[in-house]
C-alpha cells in the first residue's frame, strides 16, 4: 500500500481534476467559480499534507501558505461572485457561451 | 492509511463530483459545502487544527453563503434550456482525465521519494500566532490590505449603477 502523503496527494490531484473538469464543462459562470474554488482547496490540500510529512513542521511553511491561500481564495470568491452579479445585471445571463462580447 | 481516512476522502471527492454534475445550482451549492467540510476534517485529520477551523470559517462560513446569494442575485435556480453543459464539454472532460492522469503518475512514480516523517508536529495555536506576528508579518499586513482592498472592490463591482444619462 501507498504511504499516507501519497494517499493524500492522490486525494488531491482527484479533487483538482474535478474543479478542473467543472471549470471547463459547465456553462454557469457561478459553476466555473465553484470549479477554481475546489481547485484552489486542493491546492491547500496539497501544502498541508505536506507540512505534515515533511521534515520540519516546526517552521510552519506549508501551513503558513496554505493560511494565506484560504484568505486569498475568499478574496478572488468575493470579487468574482461581485463580477458575475454585475455581468448578469448588464447582460442577463449567467451563461458562459452567451457572453461573447467585451462592451459593457 | 485508516478508515477514516478513506471515509473522509470518499465524502470530499462525493461532494466535488455532486458539485460539478448536479443540475440545479442550489444543490450544486451545498454539495460545494459538504466538499468542503471534507476537506476542514481531513485537515483535522492531519493535525492542522488551525488550518482546520479556518477553513470551517472562511469557506462553510462565508464562502458557500456568497455563492448562495450570487445564486439567488442572479436568478440561477431556473434550469437553462440548452442543459447545463457547455457545447465544448467533452473537450474539457478530456482536459480534466488527462491532468489527473499526469498528476496521479507523478505521485504514484515517487512515492519512494516523498517525505514521510510520521511523528505529530508538535505545534500549537499559540506558535501559529507568533510565526503571524514575526516571521510572516509582512505577508500578514499585504493579505489584510487584499482583503480590504477586494471587499471594497467587489461591493463597487456589484453596486447598483445609477442610469447614466445617454450622450
Amino acid at each position: 500500500m501507498t504511504t499516507p502523503l501519497a494517499g493524500y496527494l492522490l486525494v488531491a490531484a482527484l479533487l483538482f481534476a474535478i474543479g478542473l473538469a467543472g471549470a471547463l464543462v459547465r456553462r454557469n459562470a457561478i459553476l466555473v467559480l465553484i470549479g477554481i474554488e475546489l481547485m484552489l482547496n486542493a491546492a491547500n490540500l496539497n501544502l498541508i499534507a505536506f507540512w505534515r510529512y515533511g521534515p520540519h513542521p516546526e517552521f510552519l511553511t506549508g501551513m503558513m501558505f496554505a493560511i494565506f491561500s484560504i484568505a486569498v481564495a475568499a478574496a478572488e470568491a468575493a470579487v468574482g461572485l461581485g463580477l458575475v452579479i454585475s455581468i448578469h445585471r448588464h447582460t442577463n445571463t449567467t451563461d458562459l457561451d452567451k457572453m461573447n462580447r467585451m462592451k459593457g | 492509511m485508516n478508515a477514516l481516512f478513506y471515509l473522509l476522502a470518499a465524502i470530499t471527492i462525493c461532494g466535488g463530483l455532486a458539485a460539478v454534475m448536479l443540475k440545479h445550482l442550489v444543490h450544486c451549492a451545498l454539495a460545494t459545502t459538504v466538499a468542503f467540510a471534507g476537506l476542514a476534517l481531513l485537515y483535522l485529520q492531519l493535525d492542522a487544527q488551525f488550518a482546520g477551523f479556518a477553513q470551517i470559517l472562511v469557506y462553510i462560513g462565508a464562502v458557500a453563503i456568497l455563492i448562495v446569494f450570487a445564486i439567488l442575485l442572479t436568478r440561477g435556480a431556473d434550469l437553462p434550456k440548452e442543459g447545463v453543459f457547455s457545447s465544448t464539454w467533452f473537450v474539457g472532460l478530456v482536459i480534466a482525465a488527462g491532468v489527473f492522469a499526469v498528476l496521479a503518475w507523478a505521485v504514484l512514480e515517487s512515492v519512494r521519494a516523498l517525505p514521510q516523517h510520521n511523528a505529530v508536529p508538535a505545534v500549537t495555536v499559540h506558535d501559529i500566532g507568533n510565526a503571524l506576528v514575526g516571521r510572516y508579518v509582512l505577508p500578514l499586513e499585504i493579505v489584510a490590505l487584499l482583503l480590504t482592498a477586494a471587499t471594497i472592490g467587489a461591493v463597487i463591482v456589484a453596486m447598483h449603477e445609477k442610469e447614466r444619462p445617454k450622450p
